[in-house]
């Protein structure tokens, strides 16, 4: 071990290909998954939000909340299910906003969701008036500042900026966060075949009693409704937005593949290194080296090359995060993210260089003093 | 009256070329009692480094006992063998085989390295008083790539003596010098040999050196004469 870390730090050299090449995929690596999180953040974060465990919606919706009505008796239904702790109501409105300053036809996209009980990051009910609404600081973006009054939907109902909540978005738009009457009121206005009457949402969302597994509880939900519900725990939910799977599998498949090359990248780079050492190894071997311990330094220096080529990786990653100004492109950086990444490619490090364990067993020690086979 | 170092009895190595048994060693027999030093001499293919090879527990023999240091290495599996070379076998190989990125100290320390079983300021010591008497103690931090030929020869015999092996062998230890160099690295060899009371198989197709030796061995065609 003491050997492979010594040529690794003399012979920078022999390592400075591999290095950049997995600095490259690193980058990539974090990229992507910065990437899909950003994207996955921008559809699922106003979901994931909710301050409840399970989302409830009417059967036959889909799971969408255009489509779901959860009328006063059917809350009370669920209300009564044991395991629910509580409830709260919640509606969608996606609208075109006008906003002040901006072209006649530069619409903002905005889903105006109408809570009961405010989700995380969002200020509670009672510092809401009637007709203003907290906005998600996407809408920056589109020039929207605090106090401005934006114009909903083609009845232009005028909603107030009160002020900005961070990072809650819904199927890649931006949302505005109001109090039921003033949702309800710009959905009927704005979409009268979808109006709904006073005490009826889209859904709720239920907070599940103390120990109560969410997944268990969505079903007990649906049993006491007797199918008039679809109940979905709240992840369950945010994976349920259309496109959301689709987008995640397909991004994964990406995220796989790059590992896939790191693994290739490692074995070959390694595989050649071996065939270069296939002396030293057979003098090392004749001293007494055993097999073990000189796979052992091969595996080692391919997790340091690949540890030092992560962390560059990490490096650009973070510098791009920065470098990028928020609400153009969507792109989040997670601790988890990096260190998913990191993983990965250690475990690639390690895959790849076992693909030389065969060529180091073979080594035949005699072979170093003059061939004898 | 005490045990040779290295005793090979009626030893036989064939091999399986395409379906065809081809004998590099054939009945050999050989002694070397501790502190003699012998060379091998033979053409090349005659089978001297598999005789080599076999003696230095690098090969395992086809028929045949094969004792180093009074051990019966015979029927040891490739594990044993390795820690057996690592305790009590020394090489000096034909091409130095130096590792390049280590220094003239590290390359004799390499060997406690692997075997991972002395101390490392012991190990330092040791390889220290080995170049001092190989007259390379201001060396001692220089790369191989930074040694000359004799010079890394000479490192390659401090690395054989590193474990204090009971027999060393060398493998055409001056063939990569000339003339005047080879000569001075055989007296080398020989002071250290004697020094330790170590016995010596040195390998050669050079008669030149068989004086730095006490004795000839001469091998044909996989045949030890005697």
């Amino acid at each position: 071990m003491k050997l492979a870390l010594r040529e690794l730090r003399r012979r920078p050299g022999r390592f400075v290909t591999a290095t950049v090449i997995l600095t490259l995929i690193a980058s990539l690596l974090m990229l992507l998954g910065g990437l899909l999180d950003g994207l996955d953040s921008g559809a699922t974060s106003a979901v994931l939000a909710q301050p409840g465990d399970v989302i409830v919606y009417s059967s036959g919706s889909d799971e969408s909340f255009i489509r779901s009505r959860i009328d006063p008796d059917l809350r009370g239904s669920v209300d009564g299910v044991e395991g629910v702790e509580g409830s709260a109501g919640i509606g969608v409105a996606q609208l075109g906003a006008r906003v002040p300053g901006a072209g006649p036809r530069d619409l903002a996209d905005v889903v105006v969701f109408g809570h009961e009980l405010a989700p995380d990051g969002v200020p509670p009910l009672d510092e809401l008036d009637a007709g203003t609404g907290w906005a998600d600081v996407s809408l920056r973006e589109d020039g929207v500042r605090e106090g401005m009054t934006l114009e909903l939907g083609p009845r232009r109902t005028p909603i107030e900026v009160a002020g900005f909540v961070d990072g809650l978005q819904y199927s890649g738009q931006a949302t505005l966060w109001v109090d039921p009457d003033t949702w309800r009121a710009t959905l009927n206005e704005n979409r009268p075949g979808s109006g709904l009457a006073d005490g009826v949402f889209q859904a709720l969302v239920v907070r599940a009693a103390d120990g109560v597994d969410p997944e268990q509880l969505a079903g007990w939900i649906d049993d006491a409704t007797d199918g008039a519900t679809t109940s979905l725990s709240v992840e369950a939910a945010a994976a349920a937005i259309p496109g959301v799977e689709q987008q995640r599998s397909v991004f994964n498949q990406i995220i796989s593949a790059t590992v896939g090359v790191a693994v290739v990248v490692v074995a070959l780079f390694f595989a050649l290194l071996t065939v270069e050492r296939i002396g030293m190894y057979g003098v090392l071997k004749a001293l007494g080296a055993r097999s073990s311990t000189l796979f052992g330094g091969v595996v080692l220096q391919a997790v340091a090359v690949t540890a030092a080529a992560a962390l560059l990786g990490v490096v650009v990653a973070v510098a791009l995060d920065l470098a990028i100004p928020a609400g153009s492109i969507p792109y989040e950086l997670s601790p988890a993210r990096v260190l998913g990444s990191v993983a990965s490619l250690l475990v690639a490090a390690v895959i790849g260089s076992a693909f030389s364990l065969r060529r180091v067993l073979r080594i035949d020690p005699a072979s170093a003093i003059g061939g004898t086979t | 009256m005490t045990t040779p170092t290295l005793q090979l009895t009626d030893v036989r190595k064939t091999y399986e070329v395409g379906g065809e048994e081809i004998v590099a060693l054939d009945h050999a027999t050989l002694t070397v009692e501790a502190d003699e030093m012998v060379s091998l001499v033979g053409p090349s293919g005659s089978g001297k480094t598999t005789l080599c090879s076999i003696a230095g527990a690098l090969l395992r023999a086809t028929e045949g006992r094969v004792c180093v240091a009074g051990r019966d290495i015979s029927d040891l599996g490739p594990k044993e063998l390795a820690r057996f070379r690592l305790e009590s076998v020394g090489f000096v190989f034909q091409s130095v085989n130096l590792v390049p990125f280590l220094t003239a100290r590290e390359n004799l320390m390499v060997v406690d390295e692997l075997g991972g079983r002395r101390r490392r300021r012991d190990a330092r010591k040791r390889a220290d008083q080995l170049l001092e008497e190989l007259g390379l103690a201001d060396r001692a931090d220089n790369l191989a790539g930074q040694l000359s030929g004799g010079q890394r020869q000479r490192v390659a015999v401090g690395r054989a003596l590193m474990n204090e092996p009971e027999l060393v062998l060398f493998d055409e230890p001056t063939s990569a010098l000339d003339t005047e160099l080879g000569e001075q690295v055989m007296e080398l060899i020989r002071t250290e040999m004697k020094s330790r009371g170590t016995a010596a198989v040195v390998v050669t197709h050079d008669d030149r050196i068989t004086r730095f030796t006490d004795r000839t061995v001469r091998i044909c065609d996989g045949v030890v004469e005697a």
